[in-house]
């Protein structure tokens, strides 16, 4: 077993009983990424070699007392969605428009991460702005599924679970819109979990869809998912949609056990459109946790029909508005082709965007113009406000909610990009999630017979992360799906 | 028809910079000057990712302000972004208040030729400034400065209550006067911290429905004001005269032309596309906040106007020109402690410092000197120390060269004649100059009392006691 195979927690215990060395793990991952990245496609900004640099101080400084690293997580690497300002490093969201962009300041994930003395692998490929669901929105590079290089890794945080899967990183931050953590998770056979809103800031995050976004870890287990969100959760003042919440150890609720706990299967989440392998999978799943002790039955959440016309309204019309700050004016791309102020306006952001971000600007625009206000934005909060009950009371009757993380396992590249409707299903099992503000998360349960990862999502109360913890760790110790060997 | 055929339907829109040490939604410095994009952060220069904070203090003073013009105050109120692109606007959008502004239908009253008016006022929010574009001298094109972007703002919008530019600008005065005096803006608008969108209609007297009307933008000068409103309404007058219709439109007043001209680009046809800013949350106010903030409210103009007329005796109209403005309210007040005659005080602001401020085109915050060295000058008068044409030349030097004026007096060597010695030999003296005078007085000309006190000031260079001189001569004349 190489280093690179280890999880975090692995990698922990041998750095405690000095079996490993800071730099040693560096290393390793810096020669992972030459060896693997050529294929896959997953860095935009590769930093591994700074990270090696920066490894060796950090070994030094724990060794010398400098560094009390009473978590033991100095010098582990990580990798970043690049939608996360880091200083001093490109922070490029994928896009042309930001291509060059130096972010002058650290998102406050970054600096808690910071704190930890972490190192930082690189900044990886996303979906343009993080809208789409197979990173093929990217306006910089292509990045590969690595079960299967023909597919597409998910998205929009396809770089994150690519690292991750691929072993070029041991774990990443992702962020997620309306599924854009756990759907490249479910592709790429990792864990990713989007925390409930308001428990991670999004200071420094570049913004797709305020109400929405939400950073959260990617990894290869769900002990590891709990350790990252422990480093990134907490009230920011930067962040007035931060929520003041006590300081909770989520490694704590990692018990192996699911007697008598409630789990909610809404049908409306498992009818058509749901490829039969990913059915008979999350079949498996259902069964496991009744075989555990749970309590699982069906039940049913009707607004889901309208929770994605719902999310294609209410993101898109803060996406508008997020990205009109790309002017041409203060930083990022600027065309040369003006004579007049408008014309910087509008060549900048001709060239500079791409048609899917293009695409939403303009629906977003719409929903938002006077006249149609209130037909489609202030009808969406509406619904909005609608999907939250249906949630809640929901959660009066079951602690989890379990359904297929996305309706297929990863497609083709290609085959949807040229189809925006169809991509935008791939969302449909996650974005009401997003919608509620609730945590949920996609936990690897199997792969198809074309090899590729299946992924279940079991989804929480407000605030509960521990007991969509504490179910999928119990799952995870009672199942043995693989990850991505060699 | 003539111009008094027609009734004048006016609107303001006022935005007050407030005064608070930090910008709305950063920490950044709100102090105007500095150099370009100096006052600036990543969140107020919106590099992507930030997210605004809103600065509790900005709703503090927005509070203020709508209780001190009689506004109902919302518990429940919230932010919005208004979408438009322009290169001082570095979000792309200005966070605003929409439809739940902070503070709703209160009203100010003024004075008017027949007597005091209330002027409603619809509402009062808050909202974020824009940065500055400046001219660049070198290259051409324009440079942005976003010094100011953020800074705190409230607009006031009154409803069309306002008949005339005189009432707009009587409006303006107390609506500068109350922020002052509650301190929630320094309202210095050559600074263009005070600064309002004026909408003029006008409609034939005895029409119930408004008139369409057009909108100044920015202007900043009470004079420019009311001079732009007289232009607007003539314009207007001239345009229906000629059987033409006024178009709803924005218009830029040109001070140095003396005219409006329109602003239209019909590309510019804006929709702002309002909606509630979702990185902010709900805005809250409790009664007990609310309250707090009542029960500290400082005392307004309306009621020191009314103690200044019961406690100091002074005319109604003194009393009003000189709490209209805080700072000369104040001086007032202190100068008063110090030489207790505040006739006297009054007097020398209504008169000397008034025209000494109109001539410099000063505000009364730009006086140069102190409240206790105006104090002080009194004092010397009342001692007999100085005359008052000798107090007269020594306030003009407190303008060019302020200290102490028992200092002035002493190094200039004005210090009055109360000598009866000395007098009576100055006395004698013009009247051996001045025959003819005395002769003139003798026949009956008092007049002439007059001129012969007027050579012997001249004569002492106006240090001479002037009641011991016009004594003196009286009864030598009498001999």
């Amino acid at each position: 077993m190489s280093i690179v195979d280890l999880t975090v927690h692995e990698l922990v215990e041998k750095l405690e009983k000095k079996e490993l060395t800071i730099t040693e793990i560096n290393k390793a991952y810096a020669e992972r990424i030459k060896e693997k990245e050529p294929e896959v496609g997953a860095f935009i900004s590769d930093l591994s070699e700074d990270a090696l640099e920066e490894a060796k101080k950090i070994e030094e400084k724990v060794s010398n007392g400098e560094i009390k690293n009473e978590n033991h997580l100095a010098g582990i690497p990580i990798a970043i969605k690049d939608n996360m300002c880091v200083k001093g490093t490109r922070t490029t969201c994928a896009s042309k428009m930001l291509e060059n962009f130096v972010a002058p300041y650290d998102a406050t994930v970054i600096e808690k991460l910071k704190a930890e003395n972490l190192t930082f692998l690189g900044k990886v490929n996303m979906d343009e702005f993080a809208m789409g669901a197979s990173t093929e929105y990217s306006a910089l590079q292509k990045t590969k599924n690595p079960w299967n290089l023909n597919c597409v890794p998910g998205g929009s945080s396809g770089g994150s679970a690519a690292v991750v899967a691929s072993k070029m990183a041991p774990w990443a931050l992702g962020s997620d819109t309306g599924g854009s953590i756990r759907q490249p998770a479910s592709f790429c056979g990792i864990v990713g979990l989007k925390p409930t809103y308001g428990l991670v800031s999004r200071y420094g995050l570049v913004a797709f869809a305020s109400s929405l976004d939400q950073i959260g870890p990617m990894t290869r287990d769900v002990r590891d998912n709990a350790m990252l969100l422990n480093l990134i959760v907490g009230h920011d003042e930067h962040d007035s949609t931060s929520i003041k919440t006590e300081k909770k150890d989520y490694t704590k609720a990692l018990v192996n056990d699911v007697k008598g706990l409630k789990i909610g299967l809404p049908k409306e989440y498992f009818g058509e459109g749901i490829n039969e392998e990913v059915k008979a999978s999350i079949d498996k799943v259902i069964e496991k946790y009744k075989e555990l002790g749970a309590e699982v039955e069906e039940c049913s959440l009707d607004i889901a029909e309208y929770a994605l016309a719902t999310y294609y309204i209410i993101a898109c019309a803060e996406a508008s508005s997020n990205l009109g700050r790309f002017d041409g004016i203060r930083y990022g791309y600027r065309t040369k082709n003006f004579k007049t102020l408008k014309d910087i306006y509008r060549n900048s952001r001709t060239e500079g965007f791409g048609d899917e971000v293009k695409r939403r600007i303009i629906l977003g625009t719409y929903v938002l113009s006077s006249g149609y206000y209130d037909a489609y934005y202030k009808k969406a909060q509406q619904v909005r406000t609608l999907v939250r009950q249906e949630f809640n009371k929901a959660f009066e009757k079951y602690d989890l909610i379990l359904t297929p993380t996305s309706p297929t396992t990863a497609f083709e590249i290609g085959t949807k990009s040229n189809n925006p409707l169809e991509m935008y299903l791939a969302d449909i099992c996650t974005v009401s999630i997003n919608i509620a503000g609730v945590p949920a998360i996609s936990v690897p349960c199997g792969t198809s017979s074309k090899g590729l990862p299946i992924g279940f999502q079991l989804i929480g109360k407000h605030f509960d992360e521990e007991t969509i913890y504490r179910a999928a760790y119990t799952y995870e110790q009672n199942t043995d799906f693989k990850g991505l060997e060699g | 028809m003539a111009r008094e055929d027609y009734e004048v339907v006016i609107g303001l829109e006022v935005h007050a910079e407030l005064s608070t040490k930090s910008k709305i939604f950063c920490s950044c410095s709100t102090e105007f000057g500095g150099d370009p994009n100096t006052h600036c952060c990543p969140i107020c220069m919106a590099m992507p990712g930030t997210l605004p904070v809103l600065n509790e203090k900005v709703v503090e003073y927005a509070v203020k302000a709508g209780l001190a013009t009689n506004c109902e105050i919302s518990r429940n109120s919230k932010n919005d972004r208004k979408n438009y692109f322009y290169p001082d606007l570095p979000k792309a959008y200005q966070i605003s208040q929409y439809d739940m502004p902070l503070c709703e239908n209160g009203y100010v009253e003024i004075e008017t030729e027949n007597g005091p008016k209330k002027i409603r006022l619809l509402r009062i929010h808050i909202e974020e400034d824009a940065g500055k574009l400046n001219h660049d001298p070198y290259r051409g094109g324009s440079l942005v400065d976003l010094n100011r972007a953020g800074v705190p703002l409230i607009e006031t919008v009154s409803m069309p209550d306002i008949s005339s530019s005189a009432e707009a600008e009587a409006y303006l005065r107390k609506l500068k006067s109350i922020f002052e005096y509650i301190e929630v803006s320094d309202c210095k608008m050559q600074e263009g911290s005070l600064r309002a969108d004026v909408n003029v209609s006008i409609r034939k007297k005895g029409e119930t429905k408004l008139g369409t009307r057009t909108e100044m933008k920015n202007m900043n000068s009470f004079k420019s004001i009311v001079r732009a409103i007289e232009y607007e309404i003539n314009r207007q007058v001239e345009v229906l005269d000629n059987g033409g219709v006024v178009s709803q439109e924005s218009l830029r007043w040109d001070d140095a032309l003396g005219k409006t001209f329109s602003m239209r680009d019909k590309e510019d046809a804006q929709d702002y596309r309002y909606f509630p800013d979702p990185d902010l949350v709900a805005i809250r106010l409790s009664d007990e906040y609310i309250e707090e903030i009542r029960r500290n409210l400082p005392e307004l103009p309306e009621s020191r106007r009314k103690r200044y007329i019961e406690e100091f005796k002074l005319p109604e109209y003194d009393a009003k020109m000189i709490t209209a403005s805080k700072y000369l309210s104040n001086m007032f007040e202190k100068a008063v402690e110090i030489c207790n005659n505040p006739k006297s005080v009054s007097n020398w602001i209504m008169s000397d410092i008034a025209r000494i401020l109109n001539e410099k085109e000063l505000e009364p915050s730009e006086i140069p000197f102190t409240a206790e060295e105006l104090g002080e000058l009194v004092v010397l008068i009342d001692k007999g120390t100085i005359s008052s044409a000798i107090a007269k030349k020594v306030l003009d030097e407190l303008f060019v060269n302020p200290k102490s004026p028992q200092k002035i007096v002493e190094e200039k060597g004005w210090v009055q004649i109360s000598d009866e010695g000395a007098i009576k030999e100055v006395v004698l003296k013009v009247l051996e100059n001045n025959q003819q005078s005395v002769a003139d007085y003798k026949a009956g000309k008092d007049k002439a009392l007059g001129f012969l006190v007027g050579q012997a000031m001249k004569e002492t260079k106006g240090k001479a006691n002037p009641q011991m001189l016009n004594k003196m001569f009286l009864d030598e004349l009498k001999k």
